[in-house]
């Protein structure tokens, strides 16, 4: 853990130095120095400096902070209370759910900027819900399975709905497919109050949480002889996942893979105890996110490289790996 | 947003078909169905050969429109995609250029289509179906939107009206051109697409129209290939270059405006923003080819005379 909090630190120090506007790092520290609060440190760059320093660059390295520890809590959660080391925040719909809305708000006049977010949001969570009911009454599975299986079934759903309107409003592909791709290009501290309370609300009940989901891997019937509900552990869990992944997809778009690369580099390198992954993950995740943001944002500059693009084309390779070490670890996944 | 911008939905869709053979020639034979026909014309998808002179056209590209309006071909268009909604009074459907249904299309007995996006095995099925397709993909170039003019001119039956206009639209950008102080060396602008800041460079179609004006595009430094021309760029790149002035093409689909600019955090600092050198353009008007390219290179020439003193 301290190792983790250690590299965020340093990654997040690199990160808000290096910029396509190529500041000095005497600038880049004095800008921030400006801001410390009782300090009285004026800084001597130009406005225009200040402005990159504090209003484009450092909300946008905090941004993916928050939405990379997100992903990643989220990813470790779900890979817990559903005992599926291929589960990613995005299982039970709550991309398709998220997708959909803020194509919707894309393609709907006068709604660009103002109502992507909540719509995202809102989408995300209505897609979650509608799973978890039909899941809930299809099957009385204690492992999830159900629910899974209804998270299958409403995500394609929902992505069938966003496939259709996206392909109605074929002017508006590239504004879609850039949310969807996934981005921080225009990261605000704006987004960054909007989606801290849910992280934060969701990080604080996932973490709390993480001793009961070391519980459950020893099984449901031990657990409920430790007197553990399983139900209302995942009931818990999923919903605080929901709440947090869908805050954080609500600004970035779709980043993909981060639910899943971090939660299984965690536990190459430490135990696979939940008490130590979930907390790590939600260091690791945001060190990760901001180094891919880094990389999305330095590797042709001052051109963007999609962001989701970048965790894809890392996370790709990384799940092969992660599946050939686990095969011959164990035989079988 | 509505509006069709074609410069992104080609760096999504047409990737690679923008340097194809965009332009259009013909050939004439001698023959007794109309005068000219029936003409074999070059577009993007080949040889094209229109046995009689049509007189139930379709067009699936909003630019296609404009330009068979222009050149006299208008009373000829049976039917337009959504999008084309310039001229008023062209006979808009719910076709879409971009997922071109070939059975929604013979519902009006086209004996010519026109389309700005050539999806795989479209245009084999309309070979089944005996009706020819020209494909004019988004212009790179002054030069091949004015072909295009031509090809479409020859495959109506207007070619000396189609040469006419071409003539019309040269003489007015040279016109405008003259008329307008060259900007000074290192004039810069930015052209915003939408508000995730893709943007133009200087090797587009509206960047060889801004570099008539002499201005240079920032999306320069991204490379004037990247992405076909169309880059996103990184914000704070855009507030380091600094534009001497900035173009806002998102107005329509995003509302866009120089005060939505202006309240971003960290764009007040730009010099574009604090001395109002920024200008609102249609949507509509800055992404086609067609005729009112003069229409917007006016309004961006007034604009530069009007800050230029």
């Amino acid at each position: 853990m301290v190792v983790a909090g250690v590299v965020l630190v340093t990654v997040v120090l690199v990160s808000t130095a290096m910029g396509p506007a190529d500041l000095s790092l005497g600038t880049v520290v004095g800008v921030l120095l400006s801001h410390v609060p009782l300090l009285h440190y004026h800084s001597s760059t130009s406005p225009i400096n200040q402005a990159i320093v504090w209003e484009i660059r450092l909300p946008r390295v905090i941004l993916a902070c928050l939405v990379g520890s997100m992903l990643a809590l989220g990813g470790a959660s779900y890979q817990g209370v559903f005992r599926n080391p291929l589960a990613d925040p995005y299982l039970l719909g709550v991309a398709a759910g998220a997708g959909l809305g803020a194509t919707i708000a894309i393609v709907t006049p006068s709604t660009f900027s103002e109502l992507l977010p909540l719509a995202a949001f809102a989408g995300g969570v209505v897609a979650v819900t509608l799973t978890y009911v039909v899941g809930s009454k299809a099957g009385r599975s204690s492992s999830g399975s159900s629910i899974v299986l209804a998270g299958v079934a409403v995500a394609a759903i929902f992505t069938a709905i966003q496939t259709n309107v996206q392909q109605q409003h074929a002017a508006d592909l590239q504004p879609v497919y850039s949310w969807i791709l996934g981005s921080l290009t225009v990261a605000t501290w704006s987004d960054v109050t909007l989606i801290l309370p849910y992280v934060t609300l969701s990080a604080v009940v996932l973490l709390a949480h993480r001793h009961l989901l070391d519980i459950l891997r020893v099984g449901e019937e031990e657990a409920r002889t430790l007197g553990v509900n399983p139900n209302r552990v995942r009931l818990t869990v999923v919903a605080a996942a929901t709440l947090g992944t869908a805050a954080a997809v609500s600004v970035s778009g779709l980043i993909g893979f981060v639910g899943i690369i971090v939660p299984h580099l965690v536990r190459l390198t430490t135990n696979a105890s939940y008490r130590v992954v979930m907390p790590v993950s939600l260091v690791s995740g945001a060190s990760f996110l901001v180094l891919a943001d880094l990389f999305a944002r330095m590797v042709e500059a001052p051109g963007e490289v999609p962001l989701g693009v970048v965790t894809a084309f890392i996370g790709g390779p990384f799940f092969i790996l992660v599946l050939r070490s686990r095969r011959s670890a164990q035989g079988v996944l | 947003m509505k509006l069709l911008r074609p410069g992104l939905i080609v760096l999504l869709l047409l990737t690679g078909v923008l340097a194809g053979p965009g332009g259009a020639s013909a050939s004439r034979v001698p023959h007794a169905h109309g005068p000219g026909f029936p003409v074999t014309i070059k577009a993007a998808n080949g040889s094209v050969t229109i046995p009689s002179r049509p007189t139930s056209i379709v067009s699936l590209s909003a630019t296609a429109t404009e330009m068979l309006y222009a050149i006299g071909a208008g009373g000829q268009v049976r039917a337009v995609d959504k999008y084309s909604n310039y001229p008023p009074n062209a006979p808009m459907t719910n076709l879409n250029g971009f997922t071109p249904s070939p059975e929604a299309i013979a519902k009006y007995h086209p004996d010519l289509v026109v389309v700005s996006y050539d999806p795989a095995s479209f245009n084999a099925q309309m070979k089944k179906l005996k009706i020819p397709v020209i494909y004019d993909p988004a212009a790179p170039t002054l030069t091949v939107a004015y072909h295009q003019y031509i090809g479409l001119g020859e495959a109506t039956g207007h070619t000396a009206a189609a040469e006419a206009e071409v003539a019309r639209l040269k003489t007015r950008i040279a016109r405008i051109v003259k008329s307008t102080p060259h900007a000074a060396p290192g004039t810069t602008y930015y052209w915003e697409l939408d508000p995730t800041y893709y943007s133009v460079t200087s090797a587009t179609f509206m960047g060889q129209l801004m570099t008539l004006l002499g201005l240079k595009s920032i999306a320069d430094a991204a490379g004037v290939n990247t992405n076909g021309g169309y880059p996103q760029l990184n914000s704070e790149f855009i507030l380091k270059a600094n534009p001497t002035y900035i173009f806002l093409a998102d107005t329509k689909c995003c509302q866009a405006s120089p005060a939505t600019v202006a309240a971003r955090p960290g764009w007040s600092a730009l010099s574009a923003v604090a001395h109002h050198r920024i200008l609102a353009l249609n949507d509509d008007i800055a992404s086609r080819w067609g005729p009112r390219i003069v229409i917007l290179l006016q309004q961006v020439a007034n604009f530069l005379k009007s800050h230029q003193g």
